[in-house]
């Protein structure tokens, strides 16, 4: 566990938090390099099904983030992201996902020093809490036969 | 039921509608639809407390919609779907002629939507009570036991998409499940892909679920598949102050939003 390197993966938004972490590197500020940055247009053009994809294909946790209220280029594209989010939080709470691994934040094209704070709180966070297996392993389980399945769910 | 005989005979006679969709009983006590064209046909129409299907389903079909005008049965909650597939803009006012019982067993014929609009609001079902026990039930859970909880029902999903064959909310002509590129979704019965399956399911009918409850009633696996969407509109309720079915204008929780709209997680 103690050489355990979480992979993340970040959904961005171009106009705020991309630039935002071009300045995080051009002010050289140094953070964890355990983030892979995925670019989209805008936060409201990120499914919610490409969240589910990271999870699957080995992602410990995953940030989202894009323009503060009111500063989206295309006018209103994060507010519906918020409104994806609230929705999309309950429903993976209540399926019983581990919501924690999942960082929402809003960092501006001037906030650099904040998405390197974000990603290393991140970073620790689920370094504490160790590999996501649940969701990837569903991968590997086998097709149990109807019987087997039924008899468990009764048992 | 002479009643609603007559009425389904003067709206087919008088050509308000070539097409009436309602329920019929056969003798062995089985409840199905029934699709009556001609006048004499009315007295196969049935209406009690067992008729469960939501009917609305059928207004999609392209078979149904040859016939043009077209006239339907409808209990409170295919009512309700239907207020929500006008507010989507799915049919036009003056396609459908829909008939009810109301409460005190009188026929109820709607001229428009503005008036099924009145009546679903003042005949609102209450929210099922076992539906919202399970759901405080499960809420109370712990995280592992919820997530073993909802693998163990839905890793049972054989993937027949009866669900989605009987929602009447699930109208698109390519369902993500069908799309393969990309594969959004895995094909086979299998635990990984059926929880992506309903995930996706439960986020495009958040807020736009009636809560007829159909498609738990056809899954031939008894999944309480319902209990996803129950709890989104819930979610969809509390934070955006928004119900499915009880508004002929659009309001749908994910296509409109507040700018003072609240979270508690966002940093
Ligand atoms: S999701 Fe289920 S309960 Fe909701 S409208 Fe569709 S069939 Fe009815
Ligand atoms: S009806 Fe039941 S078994 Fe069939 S796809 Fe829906 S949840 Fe799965």
């Amino acid at each position: 566990m103690s050489n355990f390197e979480p992979k993340i993966i970040a959904f961005v938004c171009n106009w705020c938090t991309y630039a935002g972490a071009d300045l995080a590197g051009t002010s050289r500020i140094k953070y964890a390099p355990n983030v892979r940055i995925v670019r989209f247009p805008c936060t409201g053009r990120i499914d919610f099904m490409l969240l589910l994809k990271a999870l699957q294909t080995g992602a410990d946790g995953i940030i989202v983030s894009g323009c503060h209220p009111a500063d989206c280029h295309y006018t209103a594209g994060n507010y519906h992201a918020r409104r994806r989010w609230i929705i999309f939080k309950s429903l993976l709470d209540f399926v019983g996902f581990d919501t924690g691994r999942i960082t929402f934040s809003w960092v501006s094209a001037a906030e650099g020093a904040k998405w390197a704070q974000i990603v290393n709180e991140t970073v620790d966070k689920i370094r504490d809490l160790g590999p996501y297996t649940d969701y990837s392993n569903l991968n590997k389980l086998g097709v149990g036969t109807i019987t087997e399945v039924l008899n468990a769910r009764t048992a | 039921m002479q009643e609603l005989h007559n009425k389904i005979k003067s709206i087919l006679e008088n050509g308000s509608a070539s097409l009436f969709i309602a329920y019929q009983k056969s003798r062995e006590g089985k409840i199905t639809p029934t699709f009556i064209t001609k006048p004499e046909q009315s007295q196969k129409a049935y209406f009690g407390d067992d008729c469960k299907q939501n009917l609305a389903v059928y207004i999609h079909k392209q078979e149904v919609k040859n016939f043009g005008k077209v006239g339907i049965f409808a209990n409170i909650y295919t009512l309700k779907s239907l207020l929500q597939i006008y507010a989507e803009n799915q049919i036009r006012d003056d396609y459908l002629k829909v008939v009810t019982i109301n409460p005190n067993g009188a026929i109820v014929e709607f001229a428009n939507f503005m008036e099924i609009e009145n009546y679903v609001n003042e005949n609102k079902p209450a929210p099922n009570p076992e539906d919202m026990e399970r759901v405080e039930k499960l809420s109370n859970l712990s995280r592992e036991e919820r997530w073993d909880y909802w693998l163990n029902e839905l890793s049972t999903c054989i993937k027949c998409y009866a669900c989605r064959a009987a929602c009447p909310m699930c109208y698109c002509t390519k369902c993500t499940v069908d799309c393969n590129q990309p594969q959004w979704i895995s094909t086979p019965s299998h635990s990984l892909g059926n929880i992506e399956w309903h995930i996706m399911r439960a986020m495009h009918l958040a807020g736009r679920c009636v809560e007829c409850n159909e498609c738990a009633r056809v899954c031939p696996m008894d999944i309480p598949l319902n209990l996803l969407t129950v709890k989104l509109n819930d979610t969809a309720n509390i934070e955006f102050g928004q119900q499915a079915g009880l508004k002929g204008e659009l309001d749908y929780a994910l296509s409109t939003f507040k700018v003072d709209d609240k979270e508690n997680f966002i940093r």
